[in-house]
């Protein structure tokens, strides 16, 4: 593996932050996806850790309930070596009212390297990421973007159907509130994938179709072309503004039934982000049937974080 | 001005000796594993398989290390390696471990390989390490237990393996830093 062996010719990351995946290249996502293939081996060892970020200390700042997605950076920064450190929201000085860069600024005074927050707030890791000189991760940021979400939902379906480019991918649900949805788009699209995005046209943001996405209201229409259908949960936190009758009516127009996935291709892929609410946007018979991928996202989550962590603690400061 | 250093039968026929050397010195092939490290050290290790195989009429399992995340410069290199995969399928548990790689430097790529195997990939009997080129320079103390070639060089001149495989043709040149003559 000698230097002076040839250069080889790829794309550096020169980012200490991942905010969206909307600024990335095409490249960058390319090169994160391709790291978190040789990280995914790493999970699978009897030693299941690597020193790559040793000595480095990262933050999970989350103000907004999470346990997956907390957790699983919180093992892809073990796994490489990382100290971490949790801040929930409750149980922090934020509820006693301090402001989130004054909550920034005191876990950067004790030298962390990355934080990774959520916010309930659309654009709130771009804000901390210019008022800290520590790296920022966006691991959700109200209804703006999810990437590492959406890097891993990538990573899935190019593992499960070897390539992006030309793939035909649905997102159903609630496209409005979805940061998943904008994250997946953005990242599809950079990559040549063609988007529907299915759903109650209350749940459709108008102008959607700008971002280059297909739009469709009758998922029974557009299900047999389908590679990939990515199912978005149904925030049942975030409905109260009535988008639509009922919960039952949603089941039956949107849901994904044994029954409807009759029309679906035989070797499409069933994905969700988590956590499911089973009966409603997903049968439970397809959500534990022999083409969702469900698990393998959380998996590959792992795998995804690593690669992002380490590429961006990498990153001078 | 490049220099060629070895051409496409010699590189061979240093393959072929060394791959007699593993042999002899481990009497067969019980036990041995060949650890090639990323990325010419991969294509090296196939080849000494190969020459194995062909010698002792046996296979010998192999596996491919990539060495980055144990760099002891990651934190300031100047710019952040590429991460290719690692895959041992076998335990190396007792194993004989033949660790491969194309030049031996400053001995740092082997320090890290070091670690990578016997923190955790389980506790070889033996670690021994073939390198295609030793060019001097060691910053380290370890030697190579298998040589293609000793070649005398200053820091100023850069080492370049190239494999058919991988490069198009089998040869090892030397040239200048500054001008990098491909």
């Amino acid at each position: 593996m000698a230097v002076e062996n040839g250069v080889e010719n790829v794309t550096r990351w020169t980012r200490k932050d991942l905010l969206s995946i909307e600024e990335l290249s095409r490249e960058e996502i390319e090169l994160v996806l391709k790291t978190a293939e040789s990280f995914k081996e790493v999970s699978a060892r009897e030693v299941k850790k690597v020193p790559a970020l040793r000595g480095k200390t990262i933050a999970n700042l989350f103000f907004e309930p999470s346990t997956r997605t907390r957790t699983s950076f919180e093992v892809a920064a073990k796994r490489l070596s990382a100290d971490t450190i949790n801040f929930s929201s409750s149980g922090s000085s934020t509820s006693k009212g301090e402001s989130l860069s004054d909550t920034a600024k005191n876990i950067e005074a004790m030298h962390v390297d990355t934080i990774v927050m959520r916010h309930s707030s659309s654009g709130a890791a771009v804000h901390l990421a210019r008022s800290i000189k520590a790296g920022v991760i966006n691991a959700g940021d109200g209804i703006h973007e999810h990437p590492t979400q959406g890097l891993l939902d990538i990573f899935t379906m190019k593992e499960r159907k070897h390539k992006i480019e030309g793939l035909k991918v649905c997102l159903i649900g609630d496209i409005l509130h979805s940061r998943v949805a904008r994250s997946n788009i953005w990242g599809l699209k950079k990559l040549g994938a063609k988007v529907t995005v299915c759903g109650p046209p209350t749940l459709i943001p108008p102008g959607i179709e700008r971002l280059g996405v297909e739009v469709s209201y009758d998922l029974d229409k557009v299900i047999e072309h389908q590679d990939v259908l990515n199912i978005l949960r149904i925030q049942l936190e975030r409905q109260r503004g009535a988008f639509f009758p009922s919960i039952r009516e949603y089941a039956a127009e949107y849901g994904l039934s044994k029954e409807r996935m009759k029309r679906a291709k035989k070797d499409v892929i069933i994905m969700h982000p988590g956590p499911i609410n089973r009966g409603v946007e997903l049968a439970a018979e397809v959500a534990d049937g022999p083409q969702s991928v469900i698990l393998d996202q959380v998996t590959n989550g792992v795998a995804v974080r690593m690669a992002v962590l380490f590429h961006t603690t990498m990153v001078e400061r | 001005m490049d220099k060629l250093i070895l051409d496409a039968p010699s590189l061979e026929r240093s393959v072929t000796r060394m791959a007699h050397e593993i042999l002899e010195k481990n009497k067969g092939t019980e036990g041995l594993v060949l650890v090639g490290i990323q990325t010419r050290g991969v294509t090296l290790a196939a080849r000494l398989g190969a020459s194995i195989e062909s010698i002792a009429g046996a296979r010998v399992p192999s596996g491919v290390l990539d060495i980055n995340l144990y760099r002891d410069d990651l934190t300031h290199a100047a710019e952040q390696p590429v991460i290719h995969k690692t895959e041992i399928a076998c335990d190396l548990e007792n194993r004989i471990v033949v660790l491969v790689d194309d030049v031996l430097y400053t001995g740092r790529t082997i320090r890290c390989a070091l670690d990578a195997l016997l923190v955790d990939f389980g506790r070889p009997r033996r670690i021994e390490l073939a390198v295609l080129v030793d060019r001097g320079h060691r910053e380290l103390p370890i030697r190579a237990d298998f040589v293609g070639k000793n070649i005398p060089t200053s820091e100023d001149e850069l080492v370049h393996v190239h494999f058919k495989e991988t490069d198009g043709k089998d040869e090892v040149v030397v040239t200048p830093k500054h001008s990098r003559g491909r």
